[in-house]
């Protein structure tokens, strides 16, 4: 199962997700988090443009560096920190194994 | 008072096409949008990103595809109520409704198309504690009137370009200025931004980059807000208004509340015509579901073609319809 990494997702409340999410189907975190139906909106389909799947990044894997569209996008999110990414910027690649993110709150 | 066939609540792009498809079946169409221009998420969210799978178009500007459908239902004269969002629903009549926007304008239909894709676009509140508390006592969303401001304190919040242009514009309106971003960089327009630059230079603005607002103090209006910055401690600053600007999000809104049946912010339909459980009430492209469901624009246009057909047979029972080739029976537009 080599095609197959596990992922941790703190939900909003701070409960504990444990994920297990193919890497052979060029998946992003913002649709892994839909499809275990977590509270994620990716409300524009995963293009960076609407910062609703704003999520930090809590292990210490190694991520590309933003690009700026999703620096742009991240300025309509809120309480952006360090290690806040939009999820639907970050690919699900075997070296992500072991993963752990956090939900940001969203907009009320 | 407006008066038509089709109320179509929702001008993104199965909205306006479904303008075409009933006027084919010469059903005349009124269109409602919260935002001040047609093309719904196309034009507020992506109008410069290609699409690739519009059948002949192998790619196509959202901005563009726009354009194409206005011109595409010019003939069919769609009447449109632009800035306003659908809120009240109410059966005057056994086939007839009536829905009421916001700003108080009345518009009948004996059937009512909800396009509404992912609702309204209404300004994103940052998720501080209190801030309701405080919304028109010191918190807007959005600026209506400048002078509401004169010799105010102002903090706004965001590195857009609305951040950007009302820092400027209030600059010689308010006493003082703060604007806030959460970097040094801002992604408005550079000449803004050299302008918000040399007002800061200039003392005219007080611009705290890499930092945010984080918490807001008051009584019975807001006096303080609460700024997180790199390397600094927490710290407050005294303020008469503080404008968080962070752009525009989609809310379902008051269509969620009209007593239709609505699962994970959609509203369920039978795919047989897309209605909903509401006679007389349909709702096309993102804003239903069934099962398959899929969110693209293409299939929001075969839901529009399909629920036209029912909603001549649900206003005119007694009427035969003949569906028409257009090659064929050409686009008769409207007088």
């Amino acid at each position: 199962m080599s095609d197959t990494i596990h992922i941790t997702v703190v939900d909003r409340e701070g409960v504990n997700h444990h994920l297990e999410a193919p890497t052979d189907m060029s998946l992003n975190m913002m649709e892994v988090c839909k499809s275990y139906q977590l509270p994620v909106e990716g409300t524009c389909g995963g293009m960076a443009l609407c910062a609703s799947c704003h999520m930090y990044v809590l292990s210490e894997h190694h991520l590309p560096d933003k690009t700026e569209d999703e620096e742009d996008m991240l300025d309509q999110a809120f309480f952006v920190r360090e290690n806040s990414r939009l999820g639907c910027q970050i690919k699900l690649v075997n070296e992500l194994d072991g993963l752990c993110v956090e939900l940001a709150k969203t907009s009320s | 008072m407006i008066q038509t066939d089709i109320l179509i609540i929702g001008a993104g792009p199965v909205g306006l096409f479904t303008v075409f498809e009933a006027g084919l079946l010469k059903l005349k169409c009124h269109l409602i949008d919260s935002l001040g221009q047609p093309g719904g998420q196309l034009t507020e969210i992506y109008p410069k990103k290609p699409i690739y799978d519009i059948p002949g178009y192998p790619s196509v500007l959202a901005g563009d595809l726009v354009d194409r459908l206005m011109e595409q239902i010019a003939p069919f004269k769609p009447g449109f109520t632009l800035g306003e969002r659908a809120e009240k629903l109410q059966q005057v009549d056994k086939k007839l409704f009536k829905v009421t926007t916001n700003k108080g304008t009345e518009l009948c239909a004996p059937v009512i198309a909800i396009a509404g894709g992912l609702g309204c676009f209404e300004p994103r509140k940052p998720p501080i504690d209190n801030i309701e508390i405080f919304e028109d006592k010191g918190i807007d969303y959005i600026i209506k009137d400048p002078e509401k401001y004169r010799n105010k304190r102002v903090i706004i919040a965001g590195g857009g370009d609305s951040a950007l242009d009302w820092t400027i514009i209030l600059a010689d309106i308010a006493t003082k200025v703060t604007l806030i971003h959460r970097r040094s960089a801002f992604r408005g327009a550079i000449d803004s931004v050299e302008k918000v630059m040399s007002l800061a230079n200039q003392g005219k603005v007080n611009l705290i980059t890499e930092a945010q607002v984080s918490g807001l103090q008051g009584g019975d209006v807001l006096d303080a807000v609460v700024v997180e910055q790199d390397g600094n401690p927490f710290f407050q600053i005294d303020t008469d208004y503080f404008i968080p600007l962070f752009g525009l999000a989609p809310k379902l809104g008051p269509i969620g509340d009209w007593g239709l049946e609505i699962e994970n912010n959609a509203i369920v339909v039978d795919t047989y015509d897309y209605r909903t459980n509401i006679p007389g009430i349909y709702a096309i492209g993102d804003v239903n579901t069934y099962p398959g469901k899929l969110k693209l624009i293409l299939c929001g246009f075969h839901e529009g073609t399909l629920m036209v057909q029912s909603a001549f047979k649900y206003i005119y029972p007694d009427q035969k319809l003949s569906f028409k080739y257009t090659t064929v029976a050409g686009v008769h537009g409207f007088n």
